[in-house]
Formats: C-alpha cells, sequence, structure tokens
C-alpha cells in the first residue's frame, strides 16, 4: 500500500503542456480545423478517465482533494473531480497475512515454501534460556482505511517487527516443554490480545483477526534428543502395559483356583461330618441292639466277622499250645491246591 | 501564428508558473515549513490540503506527519551475566516540532543517524546491566499455572526482578530524554530479536540435549520401577490369594474334623469297651487282606472249640 509513489503536490497544473501541440510540425493533412478537434478528443479523453473510476469489490476508496482526504466511496463506479482529485483503494476485505519463519512460493493444492533460510526470525529464546524454533502466520484486516494510509509509515515492516517482538515476550516467558507441547494454544491466544493492544496502540487501523502457530520445535541439533524423549516415553508406557497383562494373566486364574480349594475343603468337611454321623448312627443302632443280649451279641459279631475276613487271607497258620513251636504247619494252602476245587470244603470246613 | 497569439500563451504561462510557484499541497502525511530564504516564516503547515505562499522566494520543507520507523541492526554485546547475545530492537518515533526537527537534524537521515547512536548507546547500557533472564522474560509467573504435559516436565521458572517491560522502559526513557530538544519524539521501543551468538548457542543446545536425556531416562526408569512394582504387586496378590485360600480350607477341614471327633466320641463315648471291641473288628475286614499270613492259636477266641473237639 504504497501511497507517495505519484505525489500530486510537486505541480497540480502539469497537465498544462497540452497546448505544445501548436508547436510540432504540421503534416500536410492536418489542417487547423482537424487539429483543434483532436486536440478537443485528447483533452475529454484525459479528463474522462480521470473523472471515472472504479472500487473493487473489497475495497473502499479513499478520495483526496488537494491531499486531503474528503470521502471515501464503497465498492462500483464512481465519479470525481478531475486533476484536483485523487483515489487511493484500500482492501478492507481482504484477509491479509504476514508469515514468520518461512514463506509460501505459491499457495495451492500443495503450497511450495521458499527453500531460504528465516531461522532469523523464527529462532527465539524461552523463559528457562533455552531455545525454541516458531514459526507462525498472523491474518489480519484493515478496518480502517484513514489510520492504516496515513498514521504509520512503512507499516508492513512495523508490523512484523511489532510481531515478532510480542511473539518472543510470550514465548520468553514460557518453558521450553511448554512451548513445543501443551502450550501452543494458549501462546498464540496470548500474542492476539498483546499484539491487537500495540496494534491500537500504534493506531495501525488494523485488526488481527488470528495468529496461527505453524512448525515449533527444537533447535535442529537438539531435535534426536526429544525424539529420543518420546521413545522414552513410550517405552515406559510399554513396560507397565507389560507387566499389567502379566498381573491380569495370573492373577484371576489365581483367585478361581484358590476358590476351588475352599471349595473342595468344604466338600472335605461335608463328607467328614456326614460320614461321621453316619458313623455314629450306625454305632448307636448296633450298640442298642448289643445292649438288650450283650454277651450272644459280641460273639456273635466277632464270628460273622471272621467268617467274612478269614476267606480273604491267602496263608493261615494254626498254632496248637501243646506243640509250643511254629512247626508243625498246616498247610492249607497246598492242600488246597493238592484236593483241587473239591478241596475247598475242607479248607472252609477248617474254619 | 501571428505575434498577438504569441504575447497571449506568453502571459499565459507567466501565470501559471507564478500560480504554481504560490501554492503548494499538504498531503495527510506531512508536515510543512516555509521558509523565506532560508529562514522560517510563520507555523509549521500540518493541516492537508492546498496552500497559499509567497511565490519564488519562499521555500516548501516538507517533513513526515507519520508515525516513523526505527530499525536498529543486531548487535553483539555482553549482558551482566557475561553471556554474549544478538539484540535487535526497534523503535517508534514522529517529527512533533518539524521546526526544531528542521534546526536540529535538518532531515530524517539526520535523525536517523542521531536514533541509531542514541538507542544502540541506550541498548547496550540496559542490556549490561541486567542479567540475560531479566531480558528474556516479562513476568514472574506461578509455577502452578504452567502447565506440564507429565511431572518429569516440571522446570520452575527463575524468578526475576524486572523483567523486559521495565529494561525496555527504562531505555525509551533514556531515550526521550536525549531526544527532548531534537524536535522528536520517541514513542516506543521494543526488543525484537534476543539470540545467543553462535559459540553460546553451541553450549545451550548442549545444555539441552543433556536435559531430554535426563527427562528420557527418568521415563525408562520410571517405566522398569513400574514395571517392577506391578510384578510385586502381583506376586504379593498371588500369594494372598493362594495362602488365604489354604487358610480357609485349613479352618474348614479342621472344623469339620472337630465335629467329626464330637460326633464319634458322643457316639462312641456311651461304651468304650464295645466301641473297641466293634472297631476293631470292623477294623480287621479292612486290614487283613489275601498277603496277609494269619498265625492263630487253638487257645484263640475263634479255634477254642477246635481243640475243644480234639
Amino acid at each position: 500500500m504504497q501511497m507517495d509513489d505519484d505525489d500530486p503536490r510537486r505541480g497540480p497544473l502539469r497537465w498544462i503542456p497540452d497546448i505544445e501541440v501548436n508547436r510540432m510540425q504540421r503534416p500536410g493533412w492536418a489542417t487547423p480545423g482537424l487539429l483543434r478537434i483532436g486536440v478537443i478528443v485528447v483533452v475529454a479523453l484525459i479528463t474522462l478517465s480521470n473523472i471515472a473510476y472504479q472500487i473493487k469489490p473489497e475495497e473502499v476508496g479513499l478520495v483526496l482533494r488537494f491531499g486531503r482526504t474528503v470521502r471515501t466511496s464503497e465498492p462500483g463506479l464512481h465519479f470525481k473531480l478531475p486533476f484536483v482529485e485523487r483515489v487511493l483503494p484500500v482492501p478492507v476485505q481482504r484477509q491479509l497475512k504476514e508469515e514468520f519463519g518461512f514463506r509460501t512460493v505459491s499457495a495451492g493444492i500443495q503450497t511450495r515454501y521458499a527453500s531460504g533460510d528465516y531461522s532469523g526470525e523464527s529462532v527465539m529464546l524461552t523463559g528457562d534460556l533455552n531455545v525454541a524454533v516458531v514459526e507462525w502466520v498472523v491474518q489480519y484486516r484493515v478496518t480502517d482505511p484513514y489510520n492504516y494510509l496515513f498514521k504509520l509509515r512503512g507499516l508492513t515492516e512495523t508490523f512484523r517487527s511489532m510481531s515478532q517482538a510480542v511473539m518472543r515476550e510470550v514465548v520468553g516467558d514460557r518453558t521450553v516443554t511448554e512451548v513445543l507441547t501443551v502450550g501452543r494454544q494458549e501462546i498464540a491466544t496470548t500474542c492476539e490480545v498483546l499484539l491487537q493492544e500495540l496494534v491500537n496502540q500504534y493506531e495501525m487501523g488494523i485488526v488481527i483477526e488470528q495468529i496461527v502457530l505453524q512448525d515449533v520445535t527444537p533447535p535442529d541439533p537438539v531435535k534426536p534428543s526429544w525424539d529420543e524423549v518420546n521413545q522414552a516415553q513410550q517405552q515406559r508406557d510399554r513396560l507397565i502395559n507389560e507387566a499389567r497383562a502379566e498381573y491380569n494373566k495370573v492373577v484371576p486364574r489365581a483367585r478361581g483356583e484358590a476358590e476351588q480349594t475352599v471349595l473342595q475343603a468344604e466338600g472335605y468337611a461335608l463328607e467328614r461330618v456326614n460320614s461321621a454321623e453316619g458313623d455314629a448312627v450306625r454305632f448307636k443302632a448296633v450298640y442298642d441292639a448289643y445292649r438288650r443280649a450283650p454277651e450272644v451279641t459280641r460273639r456273635r459279631l466277632y464270628l460273622e466277622s471272621m467268617q467274612r475276613v478269614l476267606p480273604a487271607i491267602g496263608s493261615k497258620i494254626f498254632i496248637d499250645k501243646g506243640t509250643g513251636s511254629v512247626i508243625p504247619l498246616l498247610p492249607i494252602d497246598g492242600l488246597k491246591s493238592l484236593l483241587g476245587p473239591g478241596g475247598r470244603g475242607g479248607g472252609g470246613g477248617g474254619q | 501564428m501571428n505575434t498577438s497569439t504569441l504575447v497571449k500563451l506568453g502571459a499565459a504561462v507567466v501565470v501559471l508558473i507564478v500560480l504554481s510557484s504560490s501554492t503548494y499541497l499538504v498531503s495527510e502525511t506531512e508536515q510543512v515549513i516555509i521558509t523565506q530564504f532560508g529562514e522560517p516564516r510563520g507555523n509549521p503547515v500540518a493541516e492537508p490540503g492546498l496552500h497559499v505562499k509567497l511565490p519564488f522566494i519562499q521555500r516548501v520543507n516538507v517533513f513526515e506527519k507519520r508515525f516513523l520507523e526505527w530499525d536498529g541492526n543486531p548487535n553483539q554485546m555482553p549482558t551482566k551475566d557475561k553471556r554474549f547475545i544478538w539484540v535487535d530492537m526497534y523503535a517508534r518515533w514522529r517529527i512533533t516540532d518539524p521546526l526544531k526537527f528542521f534546526q536540529r537534524l535538518r532531515d530524517e537521515r539526520g535523525a536517523q543517524s542521531r536514533l541509531d547512536d542514541i538507542l544502540d548507546g541506550e541498548t547496550r547500557n540496559a542490556v549490561a546491566s541486567y542479567d540475560l533472564i531479566e531480558l528474556v522474560r516479562s513476568s514472574n509467573r506461578p509455577a502452578e499455572t504452567i502447565p506440564i504435559e507429565s511431572e518429569e516436565e516440571r522446570i520452575v521458572l527463575e524468578q526475576i526482578a524486572s523483567g523486559r517491560p521495565a529494561i525496555v522502559a527504562s531505555v525509551l526513557a533514556a531515550a526521550r530524554a536525549r531526544t527532548a530538544d531534537l524536535g522528536i519524539e520517541v514513542l516506543d521501543i521494543r526488543l525484537k530479536r534476543i539470540n545467543y551468538v553462535d559459540e553460546v548457542a553451541k553450549d545451550v543446545y548442549a545444555r539441552m540435549i543433556a536435559e531430554r536425556r535426563r527427562v528420557a531416562e527418568r521415563f525408562r526408569s520410571e517405566g522398569e520401577g513400574e514395571a517392577a512394582r506391578i510384578q510385586g504387586e502381583r506376586e504379593r496378590d498371588l500369594q494372598r490369594i493362594q495362602s488365604e485360600a489354604y487358610r480357609q480350607a485349613q479352618e474348614l477341614r479342621g472344623r469339620a474334623d472337630a465335629e467329626a471327633t464330637a460326633i464319634y466320641a458322643e457316639a462312641y463315648g456311651r461304651d468304650p469297651d464295645f466301641y473297641a471291641f466293634f472297631k476293631s473288628l470292623e477294623t480287621y475286614e479292612r486290614v487283613i487282606d489275601g498277603q496277609t499270613y494269619l498265625v492263630l492259636g487253638t487257645d484263640s477266641d475263634l479255634l477254642r472249640y477246635l481243640r475243644g473237639v480234639r
């Protein structure tokens, strides 16, 4: 938005030389009448082009008469006084953008960036005296065309300086980890507020629409160690997850097994008590019967028992009191085999 | 073309030249001082528009009315704590008294070079009398307001005594005092950039790397520690579960045994002698099998009659 490239002050009447046409060498066809018409047409054309002007949809035009602002004009076709009025269009609707730490060469589906080194803009000190590389974009719009044009010389350059000063002020109050990780959004919004305050103070006639942090990285030599921290963090999470998995694999099973042990014990207990009760009932029953005829029952029980026990015994040895020694044996089993199946009766009869 | 036309034309040209010499334009961005043979005449004209003056003998001297920029060159300078840094300042100023400005500095180039001297010098003084941290930081943020990703990353910012705004304000005050009689006003000074010089940057990077390593190590050992803790927990829980189950099982068994014993005692206690007899018989049936050798005397209860028969 240069505005002093074409300065009308230095000669408000400089269009005058048109009259010099008369001095020209007159060609044969050029009669004085034709010449006069020609001069009138040229003057009329120049005047007309100086009267009508157009303001584009995104612009507002400031009309200056003898350098003084007299009115503004909205988009459309307008007229002004020729020669004494001048129009300066200001794109108030357009979103303007400044980039810091990088430059877009051509925006598009595949935006290309300039390969130059803009680290001077992006390298900055953090509050813990470390270094971070911050790239950002400021989007702004003109709100007051008069202030925008006339309050400040070198507006874009000043604006860039202000932006950098504010960003460094904000980053300078934050730790490097904050800048690089969690603090991004907060930094952008704080910058927006501070930069807007500064813009208002400078009466620049613009409004900050948005500050967007782009790449925020540690300086190149430090980058690998940041990656290392990320790796270590993941490694930590992995170790913990693995340990948890192992825990979950073992403990629920142990719980089930413990329950099994307890249930088994309960089973044992039931069995033990029940069989005790059964035994007791049985004993009591037998005892009751026994009490009615003790001697007989006792003998009967004994003999019945022997009857059940003795047939199962492989070798039975009977010793007579008189002999006083183990021999002679009565090899009942030997006899049994000699006698064959018939001998069974003999063995049974021996009892 | 006859003589009268020429005379007319000449007169018109003279009139126009006189007219153009006796009027001048002041734009929105300018202020003007009229000088007559080099001597200033009247008050400065700041009102934009068309103005008149005496033709030929009065000259128009134009000065900027807008806020102007001063952008310092990046300078290498040491701080109080002997760190070498690049400092890049910018300032905003304007011509408040064009007459004085015209007399003292003549033009903008003169003003810029005077500002260079004053602002560079004041900046250097200020930087040399503060620690680097004071130049970087603007405020003391309480540690608890600093968001962190994890406890490992906690860094408490060093406390500062004055901070960047105060230092810059002192530079501004000093600069204002020194520019007061030059017809200009310095409105604002800001630190645009502060960066470490290359040699210092290397040390700083090394420190950052070491610091990152420390954090990484801490993450790793934390992971291992936590894993070990979980493993311990696992073993403890395992032991607890198993031993509790064992205890419970033993309790159950013991209680059952006791109950069974009580039942037996109650039942068998009615006649211990008979119980002994009865139980012995039962036991014989269990313990005696095909492998047993039984030696029986003929005086046993069983064989008593065997003898008697003989």
